[in-house]
């Protein structure tokens, strides 16, 4: 058990010093020049010295505000299409095909258009990352909320419960991990779909910095930029997993997230 | 007012036909029953005889293609409508536990009270003691998924219980359980539905179960799928296991046999 624990912990840490060194060896034998790849001691002071700029944390914000808002908005509207799609055969014969034509699109060829449509500011970023992140969500929903079983059905029949009663202790902690597992991905497109809009089109976010770090050369800033962007990520999606285990501690995959952490 | 002659259930020529036409699949015909208060009868019959389908229609989950079923003199279709009024009084376990694992074992057994709006702290106490009853003491507070086949469905038998029903039906709840934890749970029910003289109706596709636990056993058959026979069990109460090795008793299971497969 302790040394499970301990190799656990140790074998990822090896591989990624490993990796570092591979890359700093490289760079150093192979005298790369620090415009076309630094090494991680650069960038690691690159990166400090990113923190230090306040005008960073200002980007930051608005690349989270764009992030977050799209996937709240695809959040609310993959669960009620889901939901309701799942509940009404006819609304899913009627629109599902049309949906999944929408999702067939690639979305990220769009994005120029949504810029054109919403403008240079917060708005069409905000589409773009609500267009990415809809389609985990609203596919995972529909499932979930069909995946009620018709035994589970017949108990609330015989116990007289009313819809009201019905959705609350049925429906919704039936389809719950599967929402909560469709808006873990989500996140992470949001996140994508955010960066996506910033590089095409604007002046603000952590988008646009990388991309005006790129044509000033600065490499090493670039890399910081990019390690901020996935330390966000990674953060937004942990809030995801954590309220999956909090909210559904009873589901399988919850619990062995959690005696894994 | 309900007369005290009137049949506690009854089942008036009720039949179920799935599918149209030349589809058309005959799953019951023609079932007529009566059922005084406190009687425990069982349904007996090979799989496909729609032992399954008739319990389903009694408790109102499946709508009868044709007749009529009266609990306590209230008609539980009301045309293509479940009535609520008539079925209220009905408690039913299923095969599977059919436990949710978002509550608790408390829980689950109190979620039938929590529905008719009993307050937190009464039906927690009620739960609780029924837990005591069924065997389930110190397992309140855990999961289903951490509880055996057998007490998952003490604990879907006291969920059951708690409304104090005056009909139970039983789709052959402890099939899926191994002989000893089935006779043990089978004498506890079998008191259960003494004490409180609910009127019962158990599936079954075991001649020994339906023998010892029914005071008439229903005998069904298949294509066409029909009732056959309707035999008493001439057995006093309160019975034990010993019952099940007396010559009378094997006589009945030999008796029950070759009606069920229509020899006698």
């Amino acid at each position: 058990m302790h040394t499970d624990r301990f190799f656990r912990i140790a074998l990822p840490t090896a591989t990624v010093i490993a990796f570092l060194l591979v890359w700093t060896l490289y760079v150093r034998t192979a005298e790369v020049s620090a415009f076309i790849l630094p090494t991680p001691l650069q960038i690691v002071t690159a990166f400090i010295g990113l923190l230090g700029d306040a005008g960073v944390w200002r980007h930051a914000l608005v690349t989270v505000t764009e992030a977050v808002s799209g996937f709240l908005i695809a959040v609310l509207l993959g669960i009620c299409l889901g939901m309701a799609m799942a509940r009404v055969r006819m609304l899913e014969w009627a629109f599902k095909p049309f949906i999944v034509c929408l999702q067939l699109i690639p979305k990220i060829a769009l994005a120029p258009l949504f810029i054109l449509w919403f403008g240079f500011g917060l708005e069409s970023k905000i589409v773009i990352a609500a267009a990415l992140a809809f389609f985990p969500v609203f596919s995972n929903a529909l499932v979930a909320f069909r995946s009620v079983e018709p035994g589970d059905r017949d108990v609330f029949t015989m116990l007289q419960a009313n819809p009201v009663q019905r959705f609350v202790m049925l429906d919704l902690p039936t389809a719950l991990p599967v929402v909560l597992a469709g808006m873990e991905v989500a996140v992470v497109m949001s996140m994508i779909g955010a960066i996506v809009g910033e590089f095409i089109g604007g002046n603000e976010g952590l988008g646009y910095l990388a991309v005006a770090m790129l044509q000033e050369l600065q490499v090493p800033g670039l890399f910081a930029v990019i390690v901020l962007l996935t330390l966000i990520g990674l953060t937004l999606y942990t809030l995801i997993a954590q309220l999956r285990g909090w909210l559904t501690p009873w589901h399988a995959s919850a619990a062995r997230g959690r005696s894994e952490a | 007012m309900r007369m005290d002659h009137e049949a506690d259930i009854r089942l008036a020529g009720v039949g179920k036909t799935f599918g149209h036409g030349e589809n058309a699949v005959r799953a019951i015909g023609d079932a007529t029953l009566d059922m005084q208060r406190g009687d425990f009868i069982s349904l007996l019959g090979p799989s496909g005889c729609g032992k399954t389908t008739l319990l389903r229609i009694i408790a109102g989950l499946e709508r009868p293609s044709e007749g009529e079923i009266l609990v306590r003199g209230r008609a539980v279709w009301d045309g293509a409508k479940r009535s609520t009024e008539a079925t209220r009084p009905v408690s039913m376990m299923f095969q599977e536990a059919r436990l949710f694992p978002w509550f608790t074992v408390a829980e689950n057994v109190a979620l039938p009270l929590r529905l008719r709006g009993v307050k937190k702290a009464e039906r927690e106490a009620r739960a609780h003691a029924l837990c005591e009853t069924v065997g389930l003491k110190g397992f309140e507070k855990m999961r289903p998924s951490a509880l055996s086949g057998g007490m998952r469905q003490r604990a879907s038998l006291a969920r059951a219980l708690i409304t104090e029903p005056q009909v139970l039906l039983l789709d052959e709840p402890f099939g899926a359980l191994d002989a000893m934890t089935r006779d043990t749970l089978n004498l506890e029910l079998m008191s259960v539905c003494a004490q409180a003289r609910v009127t019962t109706i158990l599936v079954t596709h075991s001649i020994t179960e339906a023998a010892f636990l029914s005071d008439r056993v229903v005998v069904l058959a298949a294509r066409p799928a029909r009732i056959t026979e309707v035999v008493e069990m001439p057995f006093e109460r309160p019975r034990t296991l010993d019952l099940q090795r007396k010559p009378a008793f094997q006589d009945i299971l030999v008796r029950l046999r070759s009606s069920l497969t229509g020899g006698h």
